[in-house]
């Protein structure tokens, strides 16, 4: 009897949720399915082309240093633009939350969403325009300062960053601002009516309790920007061979989808098990 | 522990006066109770004492020490809030050891004081559970115990037993003034509770509009309201107001109640004596009776005297011969007539 109603109740909630389903079949899975295929190819199944089976795109990102190499130069990357993120975007984060009240919030807020909303691309230029040589910020600079410098931050690896910081900053932002809008004042008084100040509720009441946001905001940062080749390219010229721009010329440039694919998958595994081993450290670091 | 003493206190709210010039002198190790409607600034006051207000005008003496310079963290104080304001990060035993680590207790002494302050408030084994593995009256017993355990000069209380229900509130008043008399701390008691505030405290004080209206030991402030709202708020009252006359007051029916000498007086419920017949003594006023409320061993008689309702409380039995509906006599004995001022606004 009761089982039979477990039964139908379990019935109803797969056809409500069939059309999810569905949808994330056709949407993620049969792309991603036709990209396994594609990695497994010698070349791309399209015209009449010739085509067989092969697990030498994956052997070649063994067998050749240098996609190994450009990997670990985006983890890096991924790592330094994540790590200036978080310490930019929480503090910041913070003030929205705790500090400004009203009015000014809304307009502080504005400024933080307005990268989303504009372009990518015209954002990026807008960075090469202030960055080059004689560009804003070097005659910004040299209106201030009473001997010549020469600041050509275009075209190195301080432009990529700066500009992939700019770029992901407001996810950071975001959720941290919400997991300390969620942090209620009644305990930052409790805490400081025992006695304790700003560093010691910092340390053991706002970072443990904004953690899970903290850490939400980080991981969106870090897996779009391993992959990332806009701005490595724009903004980082001959310089800017990354992981990322590498998968893309394989997409664009050389038309070689099945070692492109396969690079991605590799790029997908490296990131998952970078995840999965966070994970435990990063699940203590809430206690 | 510390007496505590307010001076002049005044907070504005652009046109409003949250506080406006309280003087109140807190006893040390003392139990004060502060009441108030909801507005009064009772929350304002408790406030500014611990330092989250920063009053406009006056000063806060904290074991005779003015306390304007010095911020919250530094004031030696152990404040209860109305939704506990539990570290839901940390353990029971941790949020009661904040106050320690801060003040650099470590070790076993740390242990020692976290075990004592527990078992004080009979949480003893519940140490290692998270704030939202407990019910309502344990974490009301975890934020008392974690603001007694430094051993603060004054212990401030906002409504601490609002959001318990009642039985469990009358069980934590109880528990309440244990501790409070085992530690012996300097307390203020914010509560709606009238009820409350007189069981539990050596001294009530009643807010209205940012003004302390009466403060005193609570069967004093009871017994002697001295005006009409202190006596409407504290327990229940029905107003009498005429004219003076040298034989006493005479109320606008005519009607006189001898002895008084204000032309305003309060008589306490359960002093009004109802009858069928005439009462012998020198008080009779005649009311209509309009409704009986039984509420178990005591019964609640609604009357109405000229359009001015009066209410009687007495054993139930004492109501039983009278009739349903119509005209009866009230009566009270001469020393039960208050006499009150009528409060301005
Ligand atoms: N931060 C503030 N800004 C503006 N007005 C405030 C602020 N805090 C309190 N008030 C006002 O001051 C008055 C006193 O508030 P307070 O919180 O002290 O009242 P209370 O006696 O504690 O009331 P309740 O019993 O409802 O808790 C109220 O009219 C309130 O609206
Ligand atoms: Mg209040």
């Amino acid at each position: 009897m009761a089982s039979a109603i477990l039964r139908r109740d379990r019935l109803r909630a797969l056809t409500l949720l069939s059309p999810a389903y569905l949808w994330l079949t056709v949407a993620i899975f049969l792309p991603l399915s036709a990209m396994v295929f594609f990695s497994v190819l010698t070349d791309v199944p399209f015209g009449d082309r010739e085509w067989h089976l092969t697990a030498g795109n994956y052997q070649a990102f063994l067998e050749t240093g240098t996609y190994a190499r450009l990997l670990w130069k985006s983890l890096q990357l991924g790592a330094t633009v994540t790590a200036l993120s978080v310490l930019i975007g929480f503090p910041c984060a913070y003030v929205l939350a705790k500090v400004v009240r009203g009015r000014s919030r809304e307009a502080l807020f504005l400024l933080v969403v307005l990268p989303f909303w504009s372009n990518s691309l015209v954002r990026i230029f807008s960075w090469a325009i202030v960055l080059r040589g004689n560009g804003v910020l070097d005659r910004a600079v040299n209106a201030v300062l009473p001997w010549p410098v020469k600041l050509n931050l275009m075209y190195s690896q301080s432009a990529i960053v700066i500009g992939l910081v700019h770029s992901y900053l407001p996810y950071v932002i975001l959720t941290s601002y919400l997991a300390l809008q969620a942090i209620d004042d009644s305990l930052i008084e409790a805490a400081r009516s025992l006695g304790a100040k700003r560093l010691t509720i910092l340390r053991r009441l706002i970072l443990p309790l904004s953690m899970p946001g903290l850490v939400a905001g980080a991981v969106l940062i870090f897996v779009p920007v391993v992959g990332s080749f806009m701005e490595p390219r724009l903004l980082g010229g001959r310089l800017g061979t990354y992981y990322g721009t590498l998968i893309e010329d394989q997409f664009v440039a050389v038309f070689n989808w099945p070692l492109g694919a396969a690079l991605s998958f590799i790029l997908l595994a490296v990131v998952l098990v970078i995840l999965g081993l966070a994970s435990p450290i990063l699940r203590k670091a809430r206690l | 522990m510390a007496e505590v003493r307010v001076e002049n206190l005044t907070k504005t709210y652009g046109p409003l006066k949250a506080l406006d010039a309280v003087t109140l002198d807190f006893r040390d190790g003392g139990f004060f109770g502060l009441l108030g409607p909801s507005g009064s600034g009772k929350t304002t006051l408790l406030r500014a004492i611990a330092g989250f207000v920063i009053p406009d005008d006056g000063r806060v003496l904290i074991g005779g020490e003015p306390v304007e310079r010095v911020p919250v963290e530094a004031r030696e104080i152990g404040m209860v809030f109305q939704s506990y304001a539990l570290f839901p990060n940390m353990t029971v035993a941790d949020n009661v050891a904040f106050g320690l680590d801060v003040r650099r207790i470590r070790g076993a002494e740390r242990d020692r004081r976290v075990k004592d302050v527990l078992d004080l408030v009979q949480l003893g084994d519940l140490g290692q559970r998270k704030p939202h593995q407990l019910s309502g009256g344990q974490k009301q017993r975890v934020a008392m115990a974690r603001a007694i355990v430094t051993r603060p000069r004054v212990l401030l209380l906002d409504e601490p037993l609002s959001a318990l229900d009642k039985a469990l509130r009358v069980e934590m008043q109880v528990e309440l003034k244990r501790i409070q008399r085992e530690v012996g701390i300097t307390t203020i008691f914010v509560t709606h509770d009238q009820e409350e505030a007189l069981t539990l405290s050596d001294e009530i004080g009643i807010l209205r509009n940012g003004r302390l209206v009466r403060h005193g030991p609570p069967r004093e402030v009871y017994n002697n309201p001295r005006d009409a709202f202190t006596a409407r708020f504290l327990g229940e009252a029905n107003l009498f107001s005429g004219s003076l006359e040298a034989g006493g007051l005479r109320l606008p029916d005519g009607a006189l109640i001898p002895g008084a000498t204000t032309a305003m007086v309060a008589v306490r419920p359960e002093n009004v004596q109802v009858s069928a017949s005439e009462p012998s003594g020198p008080i009779r006023l005649r009311a209509e009776i309009r409704r009986r409320i039984f509420a178990g061993a005591m019964g609640t008689l609604i009357l109405d005297r000229h359009g001015e309702p009066i209410k009687a409380i007495a054993r139930d039995s004492e109501f039983a011969e009278l009739p349903d509906n119509g005209r009866v006599w009230l009566s009270w004995r001469e020393g039960s007539a208050i006499p009150v001022e009528n409060a301005p606004n």
